[in-house]
């Protein structure tokens, strides 16, 4: 971390949003301390590096000549309206949800955004308290694959990554052209368009397998203006019941079971019969099973099936 | 962003955050961009010798210390700090938005007020936000009652439900705060019952009453630290070793685990602390024949025994094939 190249870098900020005119390299280099290298070539490379560097801050350059009349030489300038963070003043009600606000993320590189923009608001003269207050809600995104995907939404380009699937044993490679990024019961999934399928997919990011890449071009990617994104998700997440189910529990036991079931009402000896829908009998015998010997699937056959063979299969490991 | 990108974008927020507070303390200045005060004076050493060009008198930043203050009295145009970044407006939106629709958040007034002034200021850097949701699930059935209680500093009576053992417990707790962590609400509490800090789920609790009692926590009742997630293991859990096969690998995304491996079938090997085996016992007769137990003994011969029992409810299907 050079102090020379920060100093320099600063008073090129400085001339840049002082002046009206576009200003030449020339005239640049004559005016900004810190540009004193031998050769016209080593100049220009270093002046190359400064510009990005100062781009890479979101600094916003404007190039341009001063004169439409003649071939001038093209210059540059930092435009004061494009630079500065415009007004923002703030009652101290919504100054404190602003500091709640930006203390929701709790990884990088979202973690990290929050600061520097909160850091920009105090800058400006607000002030965010930091104390906690009594609700305090916290987003995680520490799936490896979430800065790729984020900025592949945010720059609306394609993405191609390894992804396993439920139940299938090896990643396979998908192609997606995203359409955004939905975090649902603390995981994040990508929503898109896949092209090898032609059809919107829900990705969990926890299942990509290694790098995000880029696939295609930024901008190159239109979501549908009608695409709801929680809902997506929602779907690919919920079952959706297609059958009923009749269980019979232990009184005191299956109490997820009981917070779904249609209907109660109690049976003999301190047990109860509920009605539960249900779409996949497999899925049925995973939470029927679970409660061992507190719940018993009376109907419909194919959910006894896949419970008996499930405990069948337990008996026998 | 590079070492030199962090330095000088603090520089720029630093110039305008002195010229709207003239007088802070040195100290104060350095707290508040979370640097040493022996950094800060090398800053403004460095401001010193930046400005116009020309560097003549009145061009150059100047400021004035008096006892152990400081005040920017020349700041060579930088009077106002950088516009927001798409990456620091879409962070910050995006938040605002999911704090709006939090279920059960008393001051939504607020957060929609910012967010319209915030969108506003950031312009076409906060577009992207259309295409960022977050879900944030609050409880409305339950965190009225709890946020009553909080005001009043009451104790609360809980019927809540232990999913390791399938039984709904009564308890008071003296409430502390109401926590959302990855996309569940939580209160914590000073737990009467188990003479404990604990963190109840909201969509857990079955039964809530606000009691006449006032709450009052112990001194011991300290906050959980949850910034790397909920599960803290103790010293007294129990390691259990799974065989996942695919099917069954969401286990491993879902529980933190000590170690997962890969296995030549595409699965996994996993090994996890749980501080009960009674849940361990359910989630593996969930999984079935997805999964086999490695470890420990008892837990394998326990879910057998489970299985055998209940196997035993289906009569001649139980006991055919």
């Amino acid at each position: 971390m050079s102090a020379k190249k920060t100093e320099r870098l600063l008073n090129l900020v400085i001339c840049l949003l002082a002046t009206r005119r576009f200003l030449t390299v020339q005239q640049i280099r004559s005016a900004v301390p810190g540009y004193d290298q031998d050769t016209e070539e080593a100049f220009r490379r270093m002046f190359e590096r400064d510009k990005d560097e100062l781009r890479e801050l979101g600094i916003p350059l404007e190039t341009g000549t001063n004169s439409a009349a003649h071939e001038d030489e093209p210059g540059y300038r930092i435009a004061r309206r494009d630079y500065e963070l415009p007004d923002i003043a703030l009652e101290a009600d919504e100054a404190a949800a602003v500091g709640l606000a930006a203390r929701l993320w709790q990884s990088a590189p979202l973690a990290g955004a929050t600061g520097s923009a909160l850091m920009k608001l105090r800058a400006a003269g607000i002030d965010a308290p930091a104390a906690p207050a009594l609700l305090e809600p916290r987003v995680a995104a520490s799936e490896p694959a979430f800065p790729g995907c984020w900025e592949a939404v945010r720059d609306r380009r394609p993405v191609r990554f390894a992804y396993r699937a439920t139940g299938r044993p090896a990643p396979e490679l998908r192609t997606v052209e995203p359409w955004g990024v939905v975090s649902w019961r603390g995981r994040w999934y990508l929503v898109g368009f896949d092209t090898d399928r032609q059809a919107q997919r829900v990705f969990r990011l926890s299942r990509v397998v290694g790098e995000v890449e880029p696939a295609g071009e930024p901008g190159s990617v239109t979501p549908p203006g009608d695409v709801d994104l929680r809902a997506a998700v929602e779907r690919m997440a919920a079952d959706e019941p297609r059958h009923v189910a009749t269980v019979r529990l232990r009184a005191g036991a299956g109490w997820e079971l009981r917070r779904e079931a249609t209907s109660t009402r109690a049976d003999d000896d301190g047990w109860d019969v509920v009605e539960v829908g249900f779409s996949d009998p497999e899925r049925l015998a995973d939470r029927v099973a679970g409660y061992g010997a507190d719940a018993v699937v009376l109907s419909p056959p194919e959910a006894r099936a896949a419970v008996v063979s499930r405990l069948r299969a337990l008996v026998a490991t | 962003m590079s070492g030199t990108s962090a330095q000088l974008s603090r520089l720029l927020a630093l110039l305008p955050w002195l010229l709207a507070r003239p007088g802070t303390r040195i100290a104060d200045v350095a707290a508040e961009f979370g640097i040493s005060e022996a950094r800060l004076r090398k800053e403004l050493d460095l401001l010193w010798v930046c400005g116009l060009p020309g560097h003549g008198p009145g061009d150059l930043i100047d400021f004035s210390f008096e006892g152990d203050t400081v005040t920017v009295i020349e700041t060579a145009g930088v009077e106002r700090p950088l516009r927001l970044t798409v990456d620091e407006a879409l962070a910050l939106v995006v938040a605002l938005r999911a704090l709006a629709e939090t279920p059960g958040l008393r001051d939504r007034d607020a957060v929609d007020r910012a967010l319209a002034k915030v969108e506003q200021a950031a312009g076409e850097s906060a577009a992207p936000a259309e295409r960022v949701e977050v879900a944030l699930e609050g409880e409305e059935r339950v965190l009225p009652v709890v946020q009553a209680a909080l005001d009043a500093g009451r104790q609360l009576h809980l019927s809540y439900y232990v999913p390791s053992r399938d039984e709904t417990t009564d308890r008071d707790v003296d409430p502390m705060r109401v926590l959302v962590v990855e996309g569940r609400t939580y209160l914590e509490a000073w737990c009467r019952r188990t003479e404990g800090v604990r963190l109840f789920r909201l969509d857990r609790v079955e039964d809530v009453a606000l009691l006449d009692t006032p709450a009052q926590p112990p001194p011991e009742a300290r906050p959980r630290d949850v910034s790397q997630g909920l599960f803290v293991p103790s010293p007294d859990t129990t390691l259990v070793t799974l065989a996942l096969r695919p099917a069954a690998a969401w286990v491993a995304e879902y529980h933190p685990c000590e170690s997962v491996q890969e296995s030549s079938d595409g699965g996994l090997t996993v090994r996890l602390r749980v501080a009960d085996l009674a849940w361990a016992r359910r989630l593996v007769l969930r999984l079935g024949p997805h999964v086999r137990v490695l470890g420990p003994p008892e837990l394998a011969s326990d879910v057998r025994a489970e299985a055998a029992l209940a196997l035993s409810a289906y009569g001649d299907e139980g006991r055919s094939g």
